[in-house]
């Protein structure tokens, strides 16, 4: 075993409470497959945590076992104090509706208009709201994303930006508190990515949320990022700040800020 | 496969009598489901119940017995020929679409994001469905024998003539108990194996447009096969329970 893994990891407010997300010792594998393999990280509140790798590396699947939507095979997760791994239907149900998940894919309901769509989970999760509050949540987290045009519209009418644009809109209507983003500039233009990041980062400051940022996107991952870790071979192959992983001479580490 | 299948079906009970109940979804989806088969199965009907009294009638006027024409429809059509073909035309038409749907759901990640925002997806996409389709199904039996009893009408009135009165009376006075009631419950039993095999087949479809596209097509070709075998049990039952 080779001991090439370097922990560049930065100092926390100490003030700082418990850490948001809290992940040790996960193993993941499908079939032969094996995909995570004692991975482990952090996130405190209020942190923007890019997570870097290669595709197919298992980006998507940690952050869905993180949601419960992939069981680990082993291993401990803690999302907001609560350890998802003993959580029954209804607390998971609970757990969830305090975490936002913007899909790889978007996962737009594409048989429901844009309102529907947004509406979906506010109802959902039982949010006790009249018919004009629900309205009004769904146009002010569209007007957040620049579309409030686009209410009526189906999925299969908007292009592929404004799609990730609706689905961040319906990740972020519940304002939760930890948001999981899996590639969330991937395959827009660099102005339109940028703007995605911009409000990432406009939202973090304003809810002081806590999010984990899956990207191959190096302008997003500098302007996002206040810590980045590295998965590799199913590890946390080593994490620290953008200016700190891009000094390193790790070869391993220096293809992805070339 | 008939394990999952099987593993699949009694999670739908489990499921099915737990509430919350998804009420609106499941109505939206009668509506569906009815209404998008109604021409199809309507069409399909008037066509059946014409041909089969032209193809009938040359035996029996052979049998000097062409009176009997309108009866030997009727029962044909009702104990038969209307709930099974009603049944593969609604394989061909509502299975192949809940298998494409759930599949391309699946595909694109929307099941997993029902079940991020707080909805079991099982409950509202399957358990709506395999109701909605047990209980239209019968619906657009009847509605199918109905209009194939018309085209029979027609067709008796191609060589001779008949008054409206007359045929229906001449149908219904032919029917017996054991002729409606074990085609009603069977039609009940085709609805929910069409909900159930498309939901199944939809559900755990594969990766990839291709994977959508087989599960369309093995939700038709299994819920086909499976109509016939319910088909046969449903005989052989009543055969044995004396209700014939
Ligand atoms: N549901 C599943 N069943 C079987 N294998 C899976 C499943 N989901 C993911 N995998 C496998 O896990 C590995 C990691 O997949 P994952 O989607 O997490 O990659 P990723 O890092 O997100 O890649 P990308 O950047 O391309 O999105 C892949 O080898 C994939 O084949
Ligand atoms: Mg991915």
């Amino acid at each position: 075993m080779e001991t090439a893994t370097q922990h560049i990891t930065t100092k926390s407010d100490p003030a700082e409470q418990t850490p948001v997300i809290f992940i040790e010792h996960v193993c993941k594998r499908f079939g032969d497959n094996v995909v995570l393999n004692d991975f482990g990280m952090t996130v405190e509140k209020g942190e923007n945590v890019v997570v870097l790798g290669r595709s197919g590396v298992g980006k998507s699947v940690l952050i869905k076992c993180i949601v419960g939507l992939l069981k680990a095979d082993s291993g401990n997760i803690v999302v907001l104090d609560k350890d998802i791994t003993s959580l029954d239907h209804d607390e998971m149900d609970k757990m969830r509706a305090r975490v936002g998940f913007l899909f790889q894919s978007n996962a737009l309901y594409d048989s429901m208009t844009v309102r529907k769509n947004l509406e979906f989970p506010l109802r959902r999760h039982w949010i006790e709201s009249s018919r004009d509050e629900i309205d009004a949540m769904v146009l002010e987290a569209l007007e957040n994303v620049g579309l409030a045009h686009t209410i009526d519209m189906m999925p299969e009418e908007l292009s592929g930006g404004m799609k990730k644009r609706v689905a961040l809109a319906r990740t972020l209507i519940l304002k939760p508190e930890i948001i999981l983003y899996d590639e969330p500039t991937t395959g827009l233009d660099p102005v339109t990515g940028k703007e995605i990041s911009m409000l990432i980062v406009e939202l973090q400051a304003k809810y002081r949320t806590s999010s984990i940022i899956i990207s191959h996107d190096m302008h997003c991952v500098k302007l996002t990022a206040s810590k980045i870790v590295l998965l590799m071979d199913g590890k946390n192959y080593c994490s620290g700040t953008y200016e700190a992983l891009s000094r390193s001479t790790d070869p391993a580490v220096k293809q992805f800020f070339e | 496969m008939t394990g999952d299948l099987s593993r699949f079906t009694g999670r739908f009970f489990a499921y099915g009598i737990k509430p919350r109940y998804e009420l609106a979804e499941f109505l939206r989806q009668c509506y569906m489901i009815g209404n998008r088969s109604l021409p199809l199965v309507g069409l399909t009907g008037f066509i059946m119940g014409l041909v089969l009294t032209m193809q009938l009638r040359p035996s029996l006027v052979d049998y000097g017995v062409e009176s009997q024409l309108p009866a030997m429809v009727g029962i044909a059509i009702v104990r038969e020929i209307g709930p099974v073909i009603t049944a593969l035309i609604f394989a061909g038409k509502i299975g192949s679409s809940i298998g494409a749907e759930l599949g391309s759901m699946k595909v694109t990640e929307q099941i997993d994001a029902m079940e991020v925002s707080g909805t079991n997806p099982f409950k509202y996409l399957v358990v709506t469905r395999v109701m909605a389709a047990t209980l239209m199904l019968p619906v657009l039996v009847v509605l199918s024998d109905g209009i194939s009893l018309l085209g029979a009408f027609l067709g008796v009135n191609i060589r001779s003539v008949t008054s409206f009165t007359l045929f229906f009376r001449q149908v219904i006075d032919n029917l017996a108990f054991g002729d409606v009631f074990p085609a009603f419950i069977k039609t009940f039993l085709f609805g929910f194996a069409v909900g159930i095999i498309g939901c199944h087949k939809g559900y755990y479809s594969s990766k990839g447009t291709e994977g959508v596209g087989r599960a369309a097509n093995s939700a038709v070709v299994l819920s086909s096969i499976v109509i016939f075998i319910i088909d046969l049990i449903v005989v052989q039952v009543t055969d044995l329970i004396g209700i014939n």
